[in-house]
């Protein structure tokens, strides 16, 4: 068997063996579904509930892909101020950490209050989103190699010639690492503000229907829900993965394919 | 014929070097670079024959002594500098890293592309312009590196060990064509090396420095109009290398005795 359908072929056995212990568990010990739902039973609900369940997923990606789009402005524009100038640097960089190790479940309440819920939503996204994408731009910003900003100043290169020409292309195969986790951490920051959210009675994005469902005892919602979630998150991590190689593939190492 | 050498256009006097560390890297250097010669800096690894090199480019002030431009300190704007690396932006292509100096400098592609192209004929990567530097093997990142440097047609071209790391038959042929280029460009060569062969066989006049503090040792003339595998196997290419050797020997030894 060759390496490709190896990798296809591994996970999906494991998938396959996994929903059929699942289904065996469930068949066996005749459970009702609001304690295990069987996943046929999930499959259906998936279907029966996809006008539901589809505007709440469309309502959660787009917290989360605008929650990421505001952590790459942020995060890469920070990165840049703080690579321009120390002051700024020293000024900001401490509450950028102080935002990132505060657990936002803990902040998501907060924000709530303060905030229209879709704004304390978006917030939230942001705040874990944007952290990784500072980081990362920041340390590929700073590891240029010293010969070529040498020589950059040997033809007198301006400082936005410098930052467009050197700094920045340099970062990019970091820059875009840190937005890949971004993109996880954007829903992950979605997700936790509509729970906090929906503990207080609205909310309309995929995260609310699985504390919605869960009062309600509607376990095998909660469960086509929680599929849906996983789905998305995968499938954003795709598109970021491939992003991430069409920009790269032409120059960066990590984009090789090397043949042996 | 080998161009005749002219009248210094750049002089350094007195100059020494001190790192924050504390290292006296250059002590009381005296070094003329004539027109249109093919110099080479000969000595053991850390004697300052880079940090010489680095102070005629700009790229590091001195901490004592004087460097004074006959032309004027604008004349430091005519230097090609290839380092001892390629030092290529792996992001660009060939014809867009030669790019870079006229790009810096304001200039259009399209109006610059005639240029970059006969520079990439006058290394041999005519072929090559579309190519990232990934893809090219070490002798043609070096080439690229040297096309580079040319593109702004430089009054002196500064060369930091270049060769170092190239295997033996890529370096011969590169010392050919760099001889070529020379002969064809008319250009000041200033050539930092530890090897006595290759000085030997490139230059028209090798200083030979001390380490620890870094100063002239003594200086050799080499007065022979061919450069080519008849010299290099010749009894006057082995005298010359003798004689260098022994220079070197004992400017090794006087560096020792300093350090003791």
């Amino acid at each position: 068997m060759n390496e490709r359908a190896l990798r296809i072929l591994a996970p999906a056995g494991v998938l396959a063996l996994g929903v059929l212990l699942w289904d065996l568990i469930v068949r066996i010990n005749g459970i009702p579904p609001y304690i295990l739902p069987s996943p046929g039973l999930v499959l259906s609900t998936l279907v029966s509930d996809w006008p539901i369940l589809w505007s709440s997923l469309l309502a959660t990606l787009e917290t989360t892909i605008e929650g990421l789009a505001l952590a790459v402005i942020g995060g890469v524009g920070l990165a840049v101020l703080f690579n321009q100038s120390r002051l700024i640097e020293h000024s900001l960089y401490p509450y950028a950490v102080i935002l990132q190790v505060t657990p936002v479940v803990a902040v998501a309440p907060l924000l709530l209050i303060y905030l229209p819920q879709q704004a304390a939503v978006l917030a939230c996204a942001w705040i874990v989103a944007f952290f990784p994408v500072l980081a990362n731009t920041t340390l590929g910003l700073n590891s240029v190699d010293h010969n070529l900003a040498d020589l950059f100043r040997l033809y007198g290169a301006s400082r936005w010639q410098v930052l467009r020409e050197l700094k920045l292309p340099a970062a990019l195969p970091q820059m875009l690492a840190g937005v890949k986790i971004a993109g996880g951490l954007s829903l992950i920051g979605a997700v936790v503000a509509e729970i906090a959210a929906g503990s207080a009675g609205a909310g309309s994005g995929l995260a609310y229907r699985i504390a919605e469902s869960g009062y309600r005892l509607n376990i095998p919602r909660m469960f086509a829900a929680l599929l849906l979630l996983s789905l998305a998150g995968i499938a954003i991590f795709a598109l970021l993965s491939w992003l991430t190689h069409l920009a790269l593939r032409r120059w960066h190492e990590s984009a090789i394919v090397r043949e042996s | 014929m080998a161009p005749t050498s002219g009248s210094p256009i750049v002089s350094l006097r007195g100059v020494g070097k001190i790192f924050g560390t504390g290292t006296l890297a250059l002590d009381g250097l005296d070094l003329d670079l004539r027109e249109c010669e093919f110099l080479s800096l000969l000595g053991p690894s850390g004697c300052g024959k880079s940090t010489a090199l680095r102070i005629v480019a700009g790229l590091s002030e001195p901490s004592r002594g004087t460097v004074a431009w006959r032309d004027g300190a604008d004349a430091r704007r005519h230097i090609g500098f290839v380092f001892q690396e390629p030092t290529l932006m792996p992001w660009a292509t060939v014809s867009g890293n030669v790019f870079l100096p006229l790009k810096l400098a304001g200039a259009d592609k399209a109006a610059a592309t005639p240029r970059i192209m006969e520079t990439l004929s006058r290394v041999g990567l005519a072929d090559f312009a579309e190519a990232y530097p990934r893809e090219l093997s070490g002798g043609m990142r070096m080439r690229v590196s040297i096309a580079r440097a040319l593109v702004t047609a430089p009054r002196i071209l500064l060369m930091d060990e270049p060769f170092a790391a190239l295997d033996e038959i890529t370096r011969f042929k590169l010392n050919d064509d760099l001889v070529a280029l020379w002969r064809e460009l008319r250009m000041t060569v200033v050539f930092v090396t530890h090897s006595v062969f290759e000085s030997v066989y490139l230059s028209q006049r090798i200083v030979v420095m001390t380490s620890r503090p870094g100063r002239v040792s003594s200086e050799l003339a080499v007065d022979a109009p061919r450069r080519d595998a008849q010299f290099r196997t010749s009894a006057e290419y082995a005298g010359y290398c003798r004689i260098a050797s022994e220079a070197l020997g004992r400017a090794m030894s006087a560096g020792a005795g300093v350090a003791a």
